[in-house]
């Protein structure tokens, strides 16, 4: 394995990042913050949500900009890459098997998620004010979550990127992201659709579910949430899957 | 010193339509079996053998197979059947290996749009494991020579064709590979970045540098190539030095006849003049290889007049490649 290529590759990306830090942040940053202002302030304040919501959303919302700029820092340059620059041939061209760009491609988008969750964190904080009960009994169950999580986000940024074509960027939002978020256990724990249980058994299938269950299970274990040994056994899953479905899209994409 | 390159019995069928070809030729609306009937044989066993040092060529016209040829030496296309090597290396099985001794310009531009000139330059140097101080240095060095440097720290976004065009064969050259790819690399070049290209190119080869081209200018080839290859329907229908080839077209000179009215008793009289070679009718055209051009024209009009027809047109043209291209597939290069 030649690291050399690999590293210089991360670079790239990373400096094509720094270059776009600021439209960067914002692309991640806002709507999250958004979400947390109106229902986790404006809400709140105004007496229609306890006061304990905060505890509650903040873990859903850190998965949620988690995932979504994993996804969106692999898929997207992906899809522009693979249809319309052409910019990545030069890169499948290095001295290294084209897998590993692939994984280069996770790794990157990986970092970017767990940077997007740690700006995440304290800027809820501040929006939330007083009253947020966040608790880190098992930091390194946390990180363990975190990582999981991550890896979910990028590798199926690496499987959408690889699958889906320039005209069915709007489709993949509409259809497979928005419902991912609105079915994502973000704003409400899964044991609050115990009242729809056709529903609750359905969730079981999106991703997002063990995402935030997970970060609630570590951040906020006040709250009834889905076994952690369940969570982090469905993550890994959903990880080896995703993963091995990128890396077979990559490769078709890559080799005519 | 030097890596040749060779081929033995390339074949290439591709299965999917290519990506970029649009909604209508994927075949969106076909059905899964249709879809699967899909296939086009791209090449067509392909044998050649490159030795080190040499500029060749591949010339042939639009979709005979240049481009997926050097998709399969360069690893980006996966071959149907046959073998390609750089060197000691077998292109498929040792991809690492074969890659490390190659630069690549493809005939579609795949700058990448994020980095400045100079970015795309010291990037590329640093996926090949070259040192900080050696990259800039080598980046300057290109920048200069294909005259970029003015615009070194621009996106490469903003360039022109032409200046991308530069910047790709410079990017190529940038880790100083043994074997050159250049894939249509004059087109878009304006004829006097073309015969600086074309310096650069003799130059890389002096130091002992193999380097493959393709192109559709016969001059290009002419001027540049040791041995030329003329592809079509994904084989290789001729192959020599170009000289050698020009002198195998019979005659050399050809004579491009449009008469009103062309009968088989015309092209046998036109055959059977002193100094044509060969007569080939089509339609209303009558093409002649003959060993002169411009002293037949007399007895050509005669021939014509006596059986009865009118002689619209006639061309003449010398010894080359576009004829010898015309020979041997009874199609113009530039159709
Ligand atoms: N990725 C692909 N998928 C499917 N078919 C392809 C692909 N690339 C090329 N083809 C087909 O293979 C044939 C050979 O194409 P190729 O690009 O090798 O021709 P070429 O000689 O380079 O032509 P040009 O002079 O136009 O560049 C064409 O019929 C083309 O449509
Ligand atoms: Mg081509």
């Amino acid at each position: 394995m030649n690291w050399k290529t690999f590293f210089a590759m991360l670079a790239r990306d990373a400096h094509v990042a720094r270059r776009n830090l600021v439209a960067l942040l914002l692309q991640t940053m806002l709507q999250p913050l958004l979400f947390v202002f109106i229902f986790g302030r404006v809400m709140t304040s105004s007496g229609l949500m306890p006061e304990n919501y905060k505890s509650m959303l903040l873990p859903g919302i850190i998965g949620m900009s988690m995932v979504f700029t994993g996804i969106q820092a692999v898929a997207m340059p992906l899809i522009a890459e693979f249809q319309f620059t052409h910019e990545i041939e030069d890169r499948l061209l290095a001295p290294m098997r084209i897998e590993w760009l692939a994984v280069e491609k996770v790794l990157a988008g990986m970092l970017q998620a767990l940077v997007a969750g740690g700006f995440v964190v304290p800027a809820s904080w501040l929006l939330l004010g007083k009253g947020v009960a966040l608790s880190l009994n098992q930091p390194l169950l946390f990180a363990g979550v975190l990582v999981l999580v991550a890896l979910f986000a990028s590798a199926g940024g690496l499987t959408l990127g690889c699958s889906v074509n320039q005209t069915q960027i709007g489709l993949m939002f509409s259809l497979l992201l928005a419902p991912m978020i609105s079915f994502g256990c973000i704003y409400y724990p899964w044991s609050a659709l115990s009242a729809f249980p056709v529903i609750q058994k359905l969730v079981l299938l999106n991703p997002l579910v063990y995402a935030s269950e997970g970060l609630r299970a570590t951040l906020a274990p006040q709250y009834g949430h889905i076994p952690l040994a369940v969570v982090m056994g469905a993550l890994l899953a959903i990880d080896a899957a995703l993963i091995a479905a990128g890396l077979r899209q990559f490769y078709q994409k890559a080799v005519s | 010193m030097g890596i040749g390159v060779s081929t033995k019995d390339l074949r290439k069928i591709y299965t999917s339509p290519p990506p970029m070809a649009g909604p209508a030729a994927r075949g969106r609306m076909m059905g899964r079996k249709e879809r699967k009937k899909f296939e086009i044989v791209a090449l067509d066993g392909v044998s050649l053998e490159i030795s080190p040092g040499e500029v060749f060529g591949l010339l042939g016209p639009n979709g005979a197979g240049k481009s997926t040829t050097i998709g399969i030496l360069t690893t980006r296309v996966r071959p149907t059947g046959g073998e390609a090597r750089i060197g000691q290396f077998d292109v498929w099985r040792q991809q690492v290996e074969a890659k490390r001794l190659i630069g690549v310009v493809q005939q579609r531009p795949n700058l990448d749009f994020a980095l400045t000139a100079r970015e795309i330059l010291t990037f590329h140097g640093a996926y090949y494991g070259l040192p900080s101080a050696e990259r800039s240095h080598r980046a300057a060095e290109l920048l200069d020579k294909f005259q970029l440097t003015e615009r070194a720290n621009d996106v490469a976004r903003n360039f022109s064709g032409g200046m991308m065009q530069r910047l790709s064969i410079a990017r190529a050259m940038m880790h100083d590979p043994q074997v050159l790819f250049l894939d249509e690399p004059s087109t878009g070049l304006d004829p006097q970045t073309r015969l600086l290209l074309w310096e650069i190119v003799r130059e890389y080869n002096r130091i002992g540098k193999t380097i493959l081209l393709t192109t559709h200018n016969m001059e290009e080839a002419d001027a540049l190539c040791h041995r030329i290859a003329i592809i079509d329907h994904g084989r290789v229908i001729a192959l020599d030095a170009p000289a050698a080839l020009k002198a195998s077209i019979p005659g050399g000179y050809l004579l491009r006849l449009h008469v009103s009215r062309s009968t088989t008793e015309l092209v046998a009289r036109l055959e059977a003049m002193a100094g044509v070679r060969e007569a080939r009718q089509n339609g209303d055209r009558i093409d002649l290889y003959a060993d002169r051009g411009g002293p037949l024209i007399g007895p050509i009009a005669a021939a014509v007049a006596e059986s009865g027809t009118e002689l619209y047109d006639v061309h003449i043209s010398e010894p080359s490649l576009e004829n010898l291209f015309l020979h041997h597939t009874g199609r113009s290069l530039r159709q």
